[in-house]
């Protein structure tokens, strides 16, 4: 647990948003996705990535992955800055590290077969295995996730989306990568499939000793997966801490917030759950507040909190966050 | 003892394989692409038509080229088919003459011009739908994956070539180099894959955003193998249908050449130059412009319907 | 369930589609009842037959759709009327609101057009009442500024507002039926929460009776009195919410709770129910769960067990005893 894989410096991500009717050599507009992000990612381990649409958090990923350019910071994997890659060093770097999306249907490539989907990632990267032992080695991935290998000739969209799922993960797993970064993977499946494929997950990642991303707006799900949890608003990383931890004693006024609107399956205790409910609407990422983006919304926000971004600081063992007043908060609730 | 197991891996193999044989969606297009009568009567026509150039030749009793004197200097009485022959009139009987659909106004077997023209005016039109298909759709492929600057540069060299008053150029190109096929073949050539290349783009950006792209993509495939694997067989359905629909008009374009007396080479035709001299003659002998019209009438009723009908297929929309 | 004449009394309600490949059976016999303020949510996967069940009661089926059985709404039958009295139901008694508001918004239209057309078409109000009431409905679902957003068009609002905005056309007529089809499944947590607390207040406000359709066992359990569980289109169990999920008393509500992880508490590894949602179109002669059920055993495979009410108020369709329905 203790190797570092991944290491995220100071990311930043940018999108130049073209000027309505403007001509093409005018100045864009520049839109912040991801400012400043650092993580750590440790070998075996599931860092789950939170926030609402509009976090950044799949820009984030994706900036890991290498298929968005940073326009500043480092993503260090083992030591080495990928970010400084040239185009084929980044493809070559595909094996290692794999992805698995929200839309499990359309993350297949409609006209192609299951066998050829699933093997894709070998043929790019171990060019040198034959054609009948990647197709063993396909029927064994498929078994392993849970799908029936003789399926290989059969076309995405006669399966299911649990099993469409499944054929994802096949894909992401083939090539036995270290990282794979899960992006939304379940939310768009039912509730009854949902489980099987965290368990397929969970299982898949303790027989291969994979260090997992994963990436959800649904706090619930991603409490029972990680280890670790960041909590991102507007570009921002908010907070880091354990898992337990920050679902259980959440710092960050906003991760308070998020986590009291989880709705909880039980009527009992969500009726006499106290939920302050976030007021207002995300602010629009071309133009964030000053100081700290989450001001706008936040019961404890004062006039300082408009003057600089507050860094992450310690609030607990391996617990970072980036308000200053995160003591206050508690205070402030009881009060009210 | 819980209700329901924890689930592993190996538990939970697929429940409900899908059953049959395995069909892939272009299995799927064709079963409703046979559904559609008009489509298959319309590929039935063509298929006659295409035969009818093909083995014509076989048929007929005479070269385009060759005049019956026998009929020349009367052709508006005895020039017309010869299933009309009769005792009222001039025709000579189609076991003499073999005139199926008559003479031209030169006394020219117009059953085996008719066979040469269809011959000329089929492979103008799917020559140049071909040249669409492949040009256009690798263009715009290209063009529409790798966006930014390179997106840019190519749709404007489309745009400029778009801008060029295409006919114009044409005439030209057939004035200086000399009226050939091959003149014209070039000139279609030149146009045909425009409209293509921005239709393949424009599907093309959308199909960038699909998450099987962006999978690809951050596997590390090569980009080159991303466009043929991923993003051109996702094309082909939208290709083939405008293909279907370019077909026609490349005739069209072809006959308004010939028509204006550019095109195809004498004693060679086209439909557009038979439909020409048949205009010419048309109060003496209708049956010389009937035919051509006929046949290209016929043929590019059956295109559009055929391009309906693969829409209609292919539309991922359906289902 | 009490009222002796409920607003909405649904009787064995089936919902058929033509489709390519033969005859699906979307909704396959459903009865309800809706009282005046009540709150029922309708809980399903994909492929429950929820949302069909909505559409068929207010006429909205895809052209290839049947329905048949009765839907009554205060004493009168309203299934498969004519669509000039059913657009009169619609606008007046009963109203909708979707997954996707941006279906049932004009884009081209100011939202404050397209209120008061409803206004002035239903209520016969004129044009300058029908736009002050607008701005007070909008007000009424916690739209800061309502009167100067009655000029704007909805894309320029956010998912969450635009929600809002659906509500208040939806409340426009004062119906006194809401049916809400997945309402928060495209917004976030937080923006759920506003909007289902929204929900509550206006049924305190207005006494509307409302309808929840959705997949999400959480929401339901803050949100409504009654809960009915559908499966493959048929009603599993349905009862008192609290009851319900205390103690469910049919194998698929128990694996359905069980599947969902939950904040508050920490697990190992998530209960699962093997297996994948029913296809419509080759339903078993049987319980359409069966197939995935732990407790199945032959009669399951072949005859589909009857609704039978039980503990005073709660009903369930399942051949095993209440007692072996246990975690």
């Amino acid at each position: 647990m203790s190797e570092t894989l991944l290491r995220v410096e100071k990311l930043d991500v940018t999108f130049a948003i073209p000027k309505r009717g403007a001509l093409p050599w005018t100045k864009p507009h520049y839109l912040q996705a991801v400012s400043k992000a650092d993580l750590t990612l440790a070998r075996g381990e599931t860092l789950g990535l939170v926030g609402e649409s509009g976090s950044g958090k799949s820009t984030l990923a994706r900036a890991i992955v290498g298929t968005i350019r940073p326009a500043g910071g480092r993503v260090l994997w083992r030591g080495q800055d990928l970010t400084q890659y040239t185009p084929a060093q980044r493809r070559a770097h595909g094996r290692h590290v794999q992805m698995i999306f929200q839309d499990p249907l359309a993350a297949l490539n409609p006209r192609m077969n299951v066998g050829q989907i699933i093997a894709e990632p070998l043929a790019t990267h171990r060019p040198e295995i034959g054609a009948t032992d990647r197709r063993r080695r396909v029927g064994e991935m498929m078994e392993r996730v849970g799908l029936l290998p003789n399926l290989q000739n059969r076309y995405p969209h006669e399966f299911s989306g649990g099993q469409c799922q499944r054929i994802g993960i096949a894909r992401a797993l083939i090539t036995e990568p270290e990282l794979v970064i899960c992006d939304e993977p379940v939310s768009a499946l039912d509730v009854s499939v949902q489980a099987q494929v965290v368990n397929l997950l969970g299982a898949l990642q303790k027989e291969m000793g994979l260090s997992l991303i994963f990436i959800a707006h649904d706090l619930s799900v991603v409490r029972h997966v990680s280890n670790r949890i960041s909590v991102m608003y507007l570009g921002r990383i908010m907070e880091t801490g354990p898992a337990a931890a920050v679902t259980a004693t959440p710092a960050h006024p906003y991760t308070r917030a998020l986590i009291s609107s989880v709705p909880i399956p039980d009527p009992k205790l969500e009726k006499s759950r106290h939920r302050p409910i976030l007021k207002g609407e995300l602010p629009s990422p071309m133009n964030p507040p000053s100081g700290c983006v989450f001001r706008t919304r936040c019961p404890i926000a004062r006039e300082s909190c408009a003057e600089a971004r507050p860094p992450l600081e310690p609030a607990g063992p391996k617990h970072d966050v980036a308000c200053p007043y995160h003591d206050e908060v508690e205070a402030v609730e009881t009060a009210k | 003892m819980a209700m329901f197991a924890t689930g592993t891996a190996a538990e939970t193999l697929a429940q409900s394989a899908p059953m049959g044989p395995p069909r892939s969606l272009w299995a799927d297009a064709r079963a409703r692409f046979f559904r559609n009568r008009a489509a298959v009567a319309s590929l039935i026509v063509l298929g006659l038509v295409a035969a009818f150039a093909l083995f014509g030749p076989l048929v007929a009793r005479h070269s385009i080229e060759t005049i019956d004197w026998a009929i020349l200097g009367n052709v508006d009485e005895a020039g017309g088919p010869c299933f009309l022959s009769g005792p009222d009139n001039e025709i000579p009987p189609c076991s003499d003459s073999g005139h199926y659909f008559g003479t031209d106004a030169q006394a020219r077997d117009l059953f085996a011009r008719t066979v040469q023209g269809t011959q000329i005016s089929l492979m103008v039109g799917v020559v140049g739908a071909l040249i669409a298909v492949v040009v256009g759709t690798l263009y715009g492929a290209i063009s529409g994956y790798f966006g930014g600057r390179l997106d840019n540069v190519m749709m404007r060299i489309v745009d400029i070539l778009m801008s060029i008053p295409y006919m114009f150029v044409l005439i030209l190109l057939l004035v200086v180099f000399g009226r050939s096929i091959l003149m014209l073949f070039v000139g279609i050539g030149l146009i045909s894959w425009l409209d293509m290349a921005r239709i393949a783009r424009g599907q093309t950006l959308s199909l960038r955003e699909k998450e099987f792209v962006e999978a690809a993509i951050a596997t590390g495939v090569h980009p080159f193998r991303i466009i043929l694997r991923h993003i051109v067989p996702n094309l082909l359905g939208v290709v083939i249908v405008y293909a279907t629909l370019l077909v026609p008009s490349m005739i069209i374009y072809e006959s308004f050449i010939s028509f204006l007396g550019l095109g195809v080479q004498e004693p060679l035709t086209s439909w557009g130059a038979l439909i020409n001299e048949g205009a010419d003659q048309m109060r003496q002998g209708l049956w010389m412009l009937l035919v051509p019209l006929f046949f290209f009438v016929v043929s590019l009723f059956s295109f559009f319907f055929l391009g309906d009908g693969l829409r209609d297929a292919l539309d991922p929309k359906d289902r | 369930m009490t009222d002796a004449k409920p607003l909405l009394r649904v009787r064995d309600l089936k919902v058929t589609f033509d489709t390519p490949d033969g005859a699906l059976g979307a909704v396959n016999g459903i009865s309800l009842d809706v009282g005046a303020g009540d709150t029922l949510a309708v809980v399903g996967e994909s492929g429950s037959g929820k949302t069909q069940l909505a559409f068929a009661m207010l006429g909205l089926l895809a052209k290839n759709g049947r329905a048949e059985g009765s839907v009554m709404l205060d004493g009168s039958e309203i299934l498969n009327l004519p669509d000039s009295k059913l657009n009169k139901v619609r606008a007046q008694r009963v109203s909708m609101i979707f997954q996707d508001p941006m279906t049932s918004l004009n884009p081209y239209l100011r939202v404050g057009t397209q209120m008061a057309e409803v206004l002035q078409l239903h209520r016969g109000m004129s044009r300058r009442e029908a736009m002050k009431e607008s701005a007070a409905m909008l007000d009424a679902v916690r739209i800061p500024d309502a009167a100067s957003r009655l000029a704007m068009y909805p894309h320029e609002f956010s998912g969450g507002m635009r929600q809002r905005i659906m509500i208040a056309m939806s409340l426009l007529c004062r119906p006194a039926l809401l049916i809400a089809d997945e309402p928060t499944t495209a917004l976030d947590v937080t923006v759920q929460a506003q909007i289902m607390e929204l929900l509550s207040e206006i049924r305190a406000e207005f006494g509307t009776a409302i309808i929840l359709i959705t997949h999400d066992l959480g929401i339901v359990a803050g949100a409504c009195e009654r809960t009915m569980v559908m499966y493959g289109g048929r009603v599993m169990e349905a009862g008192p919410t609290e009851k319900l999920f205390e103690a469910p008393s049919h194998p698929y509500t128990l694996g359905l709770l069980a599947a969902v992880p939950r904040l508050d508490v920490a697990q190992d590894e998530l209960r699962t129910i093997p297996g994948d949602p029913p296809d419509l179109l080759s339903l078993p002669p049987g319980c359409p769960f069966a197939p995935r059920c732990p407790l199945a055993h032959p009669p399951c495979r072949e005859t589909m067990p009857p609704l039978v009410p039980f503990d005073g108020d709660r009903v369930r369709a399942c051949h095993a005893p209440t007692e072996e329905v246990k975690p």
